[in-house]
Formats: structure tokens, sequence, C-alpha cells
């Protein structure tokens, strides 16, 4: 009978052997899957994990998982934080809505208006947006005990009928024929994220994802916050004995994390997407959950995560217009890399043992 | 203001309707949630449970076959995950998304050339003389059968729960799995058998749309119901009967909204749909005063180390 | 300094790619056509009577074109990124089809001024970016006046999605034309704010109902209000989209079918001999994007007769089914005697016209 044994210590073979194995697991059965579906099983493999890398039209690729990557990776940065110390925020894709309605709403606020500081200004708008939204878990929580579980789930329901009544009411462009959906950012040079080197992708959002990354690890590693962090998630007992105020603790965890989420929502609405529209948030937030544990809420791990869930996007866009593949094989393909990704995840823990069943 | 076009009655009977998929959702995912298990995969798993039950009904022309086609393909989802969370030990908030996205995926591959087909009819129980009554007999007894169906189950659960032995143990598995384990209870079969019981309702919740309510089969027709349900057990703060009221009251303020637009009442739609959220958040926090109330062991990852 | 070079090379390769490298990508001689859809195809509505329009061109011109779609691409960035990948795998002519892909094909049609694109429903053109969209006011007509005859109760129920013009278009026209056959018709309208929720369309289908409407007309494509009407019996109902005519002959006694494939073809054969130009496109029932669907025995025959006189004379053009004289809700004249709407005014239709009761939601 197998038996899981717990290690005394994480093994660090396995931490990075793991997400090897499971990715390889996928793909034998990832083919398996597209053989059923009647296509060749080697053509689409290389289409999604190869051609977006090194295909003909990789250097229009390589912007576009960087696009894709970053609004995931800055948002599971800020989950991971909290994740760390037992504070689960999932409601990250109401943020990262509010963050965008918040950030878009200062900009039109100012519309035809140009100038320097208006940018700057949605910056802090989006971010402050995200971060109020998720004070508000925070604050039950602080005060009533309320699991924020569930408050921050609820709120990404309040947070998607706030969406839809901005772009049909407020938020609705003037010139826009009565449709439904903002003005387009894109089209104002004061509120416009653009790339900041042309062709590359690298909008300030890919930024704001790489300074969170290195910012995420300096303080989880190099900072006595950090170390408080890690030291609530695993022994919360022994954390107070050490001075953590959990309610301190539960306040800068929710609100780096909506203020990250928010200024993904952000720099999303005024870069890529360009408009406030019904359906303006694609299940970022959700995504981005899974990012976390996948990168196994170390900064790097979420870095490469994030670009590695963003390759099968863009992969498996391509594959179903070359191999023809429907998007619902692309869906199974992603939720089975991440039951693999998790699956093989306990071996970092525990080890596999042989044992003879007991006899009672 | 003239709310005379609005008939009470059926404003009722409808709502009872409406409720029946989140009703029969939640009061499974509440059977997971009790063993401690946190499935945020229900929408996957009524998917799923939509179009197993259709194409089963569609191909043997019995409804009946089709529940419980969607009921096994539920459970048979629900099992991923608890293979995930329960053998590899894997985080469950994970596991449960990953689980909708996979569903998802799976409905939609399994509903190609379903699209655009009717299924055979399920038969309302007209119960003879009860239904003729006035009003109560409109409200209560003029539905199908599944209406009835959950409301039984809703009471099975509630039973379950309170006065049998192994609803004792299923809610000790839940409040402190390491006690229960120590007591001798396999905790892992006791959640994988609440994880499945919580698939198969979830597979019949979403059977009853795709079979009754609207009935048709179209990709993602569930349309975040499995959200809801999630939504519905916290609201009833892990109680059966209040998972009933819940339910009508997420149902019902559809229902009550779709009539004042209908009756010509101009209301602010968007906020009155946010309202049953808002609900349950406040009565999230008016619980937390009480701390008792959530299963203790929720969302916690067991392993037996002896 | 490596990186640098490394993106300075990327972004070089890319302008390469998007001015001269397109024309590397295509190898044989078929033409390829692309097709960007916002749902599934197996949704049964929108974006399924897209891909018949696409098989339909496969059908027709069969080894001379190859068809590539995306299903299920949200609008924004993913949207802009699809097409663009279609554009660099050789497609000469890329179908988006819906409202929101809009300013990402502007975006994508710079860059591959080689390719041609089509956009459905939207309002801005470029030289290689043609607009089209349907004319279903005037299917709305033709329902509205089978409605206006059919209803005992006098009160007909109408299903709207979001308000919008589209929708605000169609419903004006049904009530016209119900009221000109029945002065007395009442219009109840309740707006589900969902593109997609089958649950909530049968909800609000059994609430017009039970609020004594006995004929729904519905702007959501799923079959839920057809369901629930067959449920409560005399009620009559029409299809959405597609024809649904697995609800006919009763309660489903009509329809409007989204009918792309004459339009697709006919744009792909102008692409392939060279004669294609950038045009906005807003056709109706005579050259056949707005089909109606065949009308039952449940509609007595001189209804029946009725209505296909309507919908001959708006398909031969003699007849446009917003003529003056009509009044907008609050009782400003609108237009006069026998002027007829212009296409700005209805693109942007905003208002209701006099004799509907309620606001449009803002």
């Amino acid at each position: 009978m197998l038996k899981l044994e717990k290690r005394r210590q994480p093994s660090r073979a396995w931490a990075w052997g793991a997400p090897v194995v499971a990715v390889i697991a996928t793909i034998l059965a990832g083919g398996l899957l597209f053989a059923l579906d009647g296509t060749d099983p080697v053509a689409v493999i290389r289409t999604i994990f190869w051609d977006p890398l090194f295909g003909q039209h990789a250097s229009f690729y390589r912007p576009q998982l960087l696009v894709k990557a970053a609004p995931l990776v800055l948002i599971a940065i800020g989950l991971s934080l909290g994740f760390r110390a037992g504070i689960w925020n999932i409601g990250a894709e109401g943020q990262y809505i509010i963050g965008a309605l918040t950030g878009a709403g200062c900009a039109l606020a100012f519309y035809p208006m140009e100038g320097w500081f208006i940018f700057p200004l949605m910056v802090i708008c989006g971010a402050l947006g995200g971060c109020l939204w998720a004070m508000i878990p925070a604050a039950l929580k602080v005060v009533f005990g309320t699991n924020e579980i569930l408050v921050s789930l609820m709120l990404v329901y309040v947070a998607e009928k706030i969406l839809a009544s901005m772009s049909l009411g407020l938020l609705k462009n003037p010139e826009g024929y009565g449709f439904p959906g903002s003005r387009n950012l894109a089209q104002y040079p004061s509120a416009h994220n653009a790339e900041i080197v042309a062709g590359t992708g690298m909008h300030w959002g890919v930024a704001a994802a790489l300074i969170a990354v290195i910012f995420a690890y300096v303080l989880l590693n190099r900072h006595l916050l950090g170390f408080q962090i890690r030291l609530t998630g695993e022994a919360p007992r022994a954390a107070r004995f050490a001075g953590v105020v959990p309610a301190r603790l539960v306040v800068f965890c929710l609100g780096a994390s909506g203020a990250l989420a928010g200024l993904a929502g952000m720099f999303e609405v005024a870069g890529p997407s360009g408009q406030i529209s019904i359906d303006f948030n694609v299940g970022y937030g959700f995504t981005a959950i899974i990012v976390a544990f996948l990168g196994r809420l170390h900064p790097v791990g979420i870095l490469l995560a994030g670009l590695l869930m963003a390759l099968t996007y863009v992969g498996g866009g391509i594959s179903q217009s070359a191999q023809g593949l429907p998007a619902a094989t692309i869906q199974m393909f992603q939720g089975m890399l991440l039951f693999f990704l998790l699956a093989f995840d306990v071996l970092t823990n525990y080890r596999l043992r042989l044992t003879r069943r007991e006899v009672a | 203001m003239d709310l005379s076009a609005i008939n009470p009655v059926l404003l009722v009977a409808s709502l009872i309707v409406a409720a029946v998929p989140f009703l029969l959702a939640a009061i499974g995912e509440l059977v997971a949630e009790k063993s401690g298990m946190l499935n945020l995969g229900v929408e996957g798993m009524m998917i799923t449970g939509a179009i197993c039950g259709f194409a089963a009904a569609v191909q043997s022309g019995s409804p009946l076959t089709g529940f419980l086609a969607a009921a096994a393909g539920g459970a048979a989802l629900s099992l991923l995950y608890a293979f995930l969370t329960l053998a590899t030990l894997a985080n469950q908030v994970a596991s449960g998304l990953a689980l909708t996205l996979f569903g998802l995926g799976l409905s939609s591959k399994l509903g190609r050339g379903y699209v655009g087909i009717k299924p055979p009819a399920s038969a309302t129980l007209d119960i003879p003389v009860l239904s003729d009554l006035p009003v109560v007999g409109r409200i209560l007894f003029s539905h199908d059968v599944m209406v009835y169906f959950s409301f039984a189950l809703v009471a099975a659960v509630w039973a379950f729960l309170k006065y049998t032995r192994a609803g004792l143990i299923l809610r000790a598995v839940g409040e402190n799995h390491d006690a229960a384990h120590a007591l001798g209870y396999k905790v892992k079969l006791i959640r994988l058998m609440a994880i499945a019981f919580g698939g198969a309702c979830a597979g019949l919740g979403g059977a009853y749309i795709s079979l009754i309510r609207v009935p048709q089969w179209t990709e993602g027709m569930t349309a975040g119901a499995g959200w809801i349900a999630l939504a519905l057990v916290v609201f009833a703060s892990w109680k059966p009967w209040r998972v009933l009221l819940g339910a009508w009251l997420f149902g019902g303020v559809t229902v009550l909204q779709l009539n004042l637009q209908a009756a010509g009442i101009a209301i602010p739609v968007e906020y009155l749909s946010i309202s049953p959220y808002l609900i349950t958040i406040l009565v999230l926090v008016v619980m937390s005063a009480d701390r008792s109330r959530a299963p203790a062991s929720l969302g916690r990852i067991f392993h037996a180390s002896q | 300094m490596l990186r640098r070079t490394f993106l300075g090379t990327a972004a070089m390769a890319l302008a390469l790619a998007l001015t001269g490298g397109v024309h590397a990508a295509s190898h044989s001689d078929k033409v390829k056509v692309g097709f960007v859809y916002v749902g599934p195809v197996g949704d049964g509505g929108w974006t399924y009577e897209h891909d018949k329009g696409r098989q339909a061109v496969e059908a027709e011109f069969g080894d001379k074109v190859e068809t590539v779609f995306v299903e299920s691409v949200p609008e924004g960035p993913d949207a802009e990124r699809v097409m663009t990948q279609m554009a660099l795998d050789g497609a000469k002519l890329i179908f988006t089809t819906s409202f929101g892909y809009m300013d990402p094909t502007i975006n994508v049609a710079k860059k591959f001024p080689d390719v041609k694109f089509e956009h459905a429903t939207g309002y801005k053109t470029a030289p290689n970016v043609g607009t089209y969209s349907a004319r279903f006011y005037e299917g709305r007509a033709v329902q509205g006046t089978i409605a206006g005859r059919m209803t005992e109760s006098n009160i007909i129920g109408y299903i709207g999605s979001y308000p919008i013009p589209e929708v605000i278009r169609g419903i004006n026209s049904a009530y016209i034309h119900a009221k000109k056959v029945n002065p007395d018709v009442e219009f109840k309208i309740v707006w589900a704010f969902t593109w997609f929720d089958p649950a909530k369309e049968a909800d609000a289908a059994r609430t017009l109902i039970e609020q004594g409407a006995d004929v729904i007309l519905q702007h959501t494509d799923s079959t839920a209000p057809q369901a629930a009407a067959e449920a409560a019996g005399n009620v009559y109902t029409f299809g959405q989209a597609s024809d649904m005519a697995e609800f006919a002959p009763k309660p489903r006694i009509s329809s409007i079918i989204d009918n792309w494939a004459p339009y697709y073809i006919k744009q792909v054969k102008a692409v392939m001999d060279g004669t294609w130009k950038s045009e906005m496109t807003w056709d109706g029932i005579g050259p056949g994007m707005v089909g109606i669907g065949e009308i039952t025995d449940a509609v007595p025959a001189e209804v029946k007769a009725e209505a296909l006189a309507l919908k001959d004379s708006i398909a031969s053009g003699a007849y446009h089914p917003f003529t003056g004289p009509l009044k907008k809700q609050d009782g400003s004249d609108w237009l006069a005697e026998g002027e007829t709407a212009d296409d700005r005014t209805l693109a942007g239709m905003n208002f209701y016209v006099e004799g509907l009761t309620g606001d449009i939601p803002q």
C-alpha cells in the first residue's frame, strides 16, 4: 500500500522537479486528449509550447506573453503574501474591477485635458480603489472576525454589477452611439498606458509586475514584516508570542493584495484593453489564485507560473486556428495542467512509501 | 405605484421553481463543507451534470435516467477534486477553481451534437385535489417532481446531520479532523463520500436547468449558478433549512425585480440584484459574533501523521 | 545591454513581420478566411449562426478557401492578439463578430493594410475595414404585426437584454406594427441585464406570462422563454437568432433568423476577385440577411397573409418600418407624414416611440 510520509524538510530536488514532471505528465495526457479530437497531438503540443516562444511569428507572441502574464503575476504576488500568512483573499477579481473603474474614472474626469500628472494620478486611484475594496473584508475581519474568504468572494459579484452599471451609465462614452462602454483610453494620450519600448509588449503594468516580484522577494526574505508573514502562516501561536499583531497583518496583506489587483485592473484598462465595458473582466483575479499556488507562493515561482499560464492561453489560441482545436479542449488542457501541478506538488513535502497493510 | 399587475401567488410559485437549481447545488455543498471540504468547483460540477443529464435523457428518452446520469456525472467529476485534496493534499481553493475550469471545458466537449435538441418533457405532478386548492394549491402542489425532491433532500440532510450517528461523525470530522481521526474514524473516506454527495447534488441542480428550466443544452448555460450556491451555504450559516430560505431569497429577488419591471415600476435593477450579496455579507457579520458556526476544519488540509 | 539588444531585435523583427512578412505566410492558392467569435460555437444563438455562415462559405468554395475560427475570445487584448495571429498566419479576410471587437479590429487593421477586415455591428471603418449588421427591426415589424393580431389579452411581453440602440429599435418597431393592427395593444418590457443566462430568461418569460402577456417577444438567444410559454399553455412566442423550430408549431409561431451566409459568401468572393471595398453594410430582409422563419398553422391564414405581405413590401423596399407620422414617447414630433427614419438616428436610437410606457434604464 502506498503511503505518504511527511518530510522533515521540503525536498529541494522535488521543489524544482515536481513542476517539470507535472508538465510532462500533462503533455502526455493532453496528447491523448488532442488525439481523441482527431488532431495530431505532436503538432498541437508544439503549437502551444513551442510556437509562441520560438516559432515563425515568435517576435509577435513573446510580447503578448508579457501582456497576458503581467496582470496574473501582479495579482498573484499580492495574493501570495496573504496566503502565506493564512489570510485568504479570493476576491481579487472584484478588486481588479474596482481598480480599473477608479483608474479609468479618474482619467475620464479629466478628459479631454492633457497633462503629465494624469497617468500617475490614475495609478494612485487604481491602487487606492482596489485597496479600499479589499479593506471591506479586512475591516470586517478585524472588527467582527468575519471570514474574509466569503466576504471577498461576495464582493466580486457586487463589483461585477457595479461594472455593468458604470459601463451603461456614468462612464458610458457620450460619443458611442448609445452602446455600452467607456471612451477608449488608448486614444487619450495622457491616460494611455503605452508600451515603454514599442513592439516589446513592455507596458507599465509589466514593469510593475516585475517590480512587485522583486519587492515581494525582498520583503519576504529580508524584512521583518516578511518574517512575520511567514511565521504567522507556519506557526500562528508562535507568531503571537513574537509580537505579531494579527489585525495589522490582516490589514496589510489584504490591503497590499487589493492594491496590486487594483493596479493590474488599472493598467489593463488604460493599456491593452483600452476601455471599460460590461465584460471587461476576464477572470484574471481567479486565475491568479491558481498562479499563486502553482508558483508555490514564491515570487520567482509566481513569475514563472504566470508566464506558463500565459503560454497556454496564447498557444491555445494559436492551436484553435492552426489545428482547429475547440476552445473547450484548451480549457480542459489547462485544467489538467493545474491538476497535475497541484497533485505532484505533494512530493515536495511528503515522500511516497510502500508499506505493508498492517494486520489489526 | 401600481402593483396590481403582480399576482403574489404566482410570484411565490415562480420563485420556488427559480430557487431549485441553487437549492440542490447548495445542499450538496453544505454537506461537503460540513465535512470540512471547501469545494469551489460547484459551477464546474453543475455544468457537467447539466450536459450528462441532458445527453442521457435524450438518448434514453427518460428524464429520470437523465437525472440519474447527472448525479453520476457530477459525482464523478467531484472525485477528481477529492483525489487532489485528499490523496495529494493539494490546496482546496486552488483545486476547486481548477475543477471549475476543467468542468466547463469538459461539458462543452461532451455537449457537441446536442445543441438545438429538445429533451423529453418531465411530468409535472399535478396532485389532483390538492392542486385545485386556492392559493396553496398553486404555490405548493403544482410543480414538477424535482421541486418536491429538492424539499425532501433538504429535510433528509437536516435529519441526517441532526439525528443520525453518521451525521454526527461527519460533523465531527468537519470540526476537528485530528480528533476524529484519533477516535478511529476514517476521515478521508467520510470526506470522500461527502464530496461525492456534493458533486451529485450539483449535477442534479445543473440537470434541472438543462432538462426542466430551459430546457435545452447550450454551452455555459449554468451562467454562474454554482457561485450563487456557494454564497447560499454561507448565507445559511451551514444550516439546511436556512439554505431553503436563502435559495428563496436569491431566487425571489430575481423574480421580484422582473415583476416590478414588467409592472412598469422604475427600479434600479443593478442595485436590486446586488442586494442578496450584501445581505449575505451582513449575515456573515452578524454570524461572526458567534464563532462556532463554520466548520472549524473547513479548508484545512488533513494528513494523518501518527 | 544584452537584454536591450534582444528587445530591439525583437521589435525590428516584428516591424518586418508586420509590413513585409505577411505574404510569406500564405503558401497555397487557398484564400484563408478567419472568424473571431465572442461565444462558443455551441451557444445555439449568436455565435452558432455566425459559424453556420462560415460553414456555408466552406461549402460554397470548397478547395479554394480555408476557414479558421477561434471561439470564446474575450473583447479586448485577447481579441487583438487572435486577429493579429490570423493575419500573421496568412488570412486574407477576417470577420470579427462582436461589437466589442471594434477598436481591436481597427488597431490590427492598421498593421495589416493588405488584409481585409469585416466588423459586425460597429460604426468605425478604415480603408481595409468594412462593417456589416442586420436590420433586425425589419423582422420585428413582421413579428409585431403577428403579435398584435394574435394577442387576446392585448398584453405583449418583451424580454430585452441590455438597453442598447439595437434592442430599443426592435422594441419600437414591434410596438409600432402591433399597434397598427391592434390599437389596444400594450407592451410590458423587462430587461434581463445579461446577454446570456437561460435560467433568468425563463424567469423573465414566466413573469410576463403571469402578468397577463399572451405573446412573448425576446431579444435574448436561449429557448428558455419558449419552454416557459409552452408550459403555460396559450402563449405565443417567436424564435430569436436561430429558428427554434423545435418549439413549432406552438408556442413558436415564427422567428427572426440571423442569416450571415449570403453576405459571407459575397465578401469572400469579392476578396478572391480583388473587388473588395470598405463599406458599411446594413442589410435586412431584402438581401436575405434577416430571415423570417416559417409562420406556423397556429396563425390564422389571413394574419399569415398580412404578415407575409408586409415582409414582401419591406423586402422590396416599398415600405420602411419607421415611416411617419411618428412621435417620440414624450409626445414630441419625430417623423412627419410619409417621412422615413434616417440610418443615423436608427443607429443610435435611444428613445421609445409614443405609446410605450416606462423608461429606458440608464
